[in-house]
């Protein structure tokens, strides 16, 4: 059965906007520090949240990020619409990155984007379709 | 390590947060790459990094990391300085490269994360396979 939401919000997350970048992590951090959920939660959360935002904004169109907050746990989805990944296989794998030198100016695409999800993440679920985009749902129990 | 130190050290310039330099960092990293800083540095640590963007603040407030040192006389940008100010982050600077930077505060007693690469189940629970 369901676990009724203690909480929930939906962001609209833009490609290639590399200010805004990141503030729909951080306003999760700080809807989760307000809930009263565990600071070591909290990091875990932030962390994966940033990396999944970023690269909505580094390799999408646009996207939506969606948490939820239940009493067992916290659920973030990540839908965007792009280019998609041909080989989650090879994009899970610590160093792999099929990012640009601009990317790579920015600080990013060192290839522990999608390791770092996962290695924050109770459970973790990844599909893809080349061409429409990727989606993410990550579990970290409270 | 109190940050008041850091600066000592790094002959830093203070770019914020210069009332909170009586604050401790207890481990050190250093990394351009915000992704590997993600992956690698602890709670309360302190950041030198050459990234002077937005983003070095935001990784920061993310990762729970007290203080940035930019290396190398990199400045950050007017955006990154009012994150910092806003999230209670002290940014310093100093005109000394990444490796004496990371050197002479190691050589002082800040220890790095002590992780090593594909080693890293510790922090945070052993890694969970994902699904595809």
């Amino acid at each position: 059965m369901p676990v009724e939401p203690l909480f929930l919000q939906r962001f609209d997350v833009a490609g290639r906007d590399f200010t805004g970048a990141g503030k729909a992590s951080t306003t999760i951090k700080s809807i989760l520090r307000e809930i009263g959920i565990a600071p070591a939660v909290i990091r875990r959360a932030a962390i994966a949240a940033y990396e999944a935002e970023m690269n909505v904004v580094l390799y999408a169109r646009k996207g939506t990020m969606e948490l939820r907050v239940t009493p067992r746990d916290i659920q973030i989805k990540v839908c965007d619409e792009g280019s998609g990944i041909a080989d989650i296989g090879l994009a899970m794998q610590e160093g792999y990155s099929t990012a640009s030198e601009e990317i790579r100016e920015m600080g990013f695409g060192a290839g522990m984007g999608l390791p770092n999800i996962q290695r924050n993440a109770d459970t973790f679920h990844i599909s893809s379709v080349v061409g429409q985009g990727t989606n993410l749902e990550i579990v970290i129990r409270v | 390590m109190k940050l008041e130190t850091v600066r000592q050290i790094l002959d830093c310039q203070v770019i914020a947060g210069g009332d909170k330099l009586g604050d401790v960092v207890t481990t050190g990293c250093g990394a351009d790459l915000m992704s590997d800083v993600l992956a690698f540095i602890k709670p309360n640590a302190l950041l030198l990094t050459g990234l002077a963007t937005v983003q070095s603040v935001r990784t920061a407030d993310v990762a729970e990391v007290k203080g940035i040192v930019y290396v190398r006389g990199k400045w950050p940008e007017a955006d990154a300085v009012e994150l910092a100010k806003e999230k209670g982050i002290v940014l310093l600077a100093t005109k000394l490269p990444m490796y004496e930077s990371c050197g002479k505060l190691w050589a002082s007693g800040l220890p790095g994360g002590g992780e090593l690469a594909g080693d890293r189940g510790d922090a945070c629970g052993a890694p969970v396979p994902a699904t595809v």
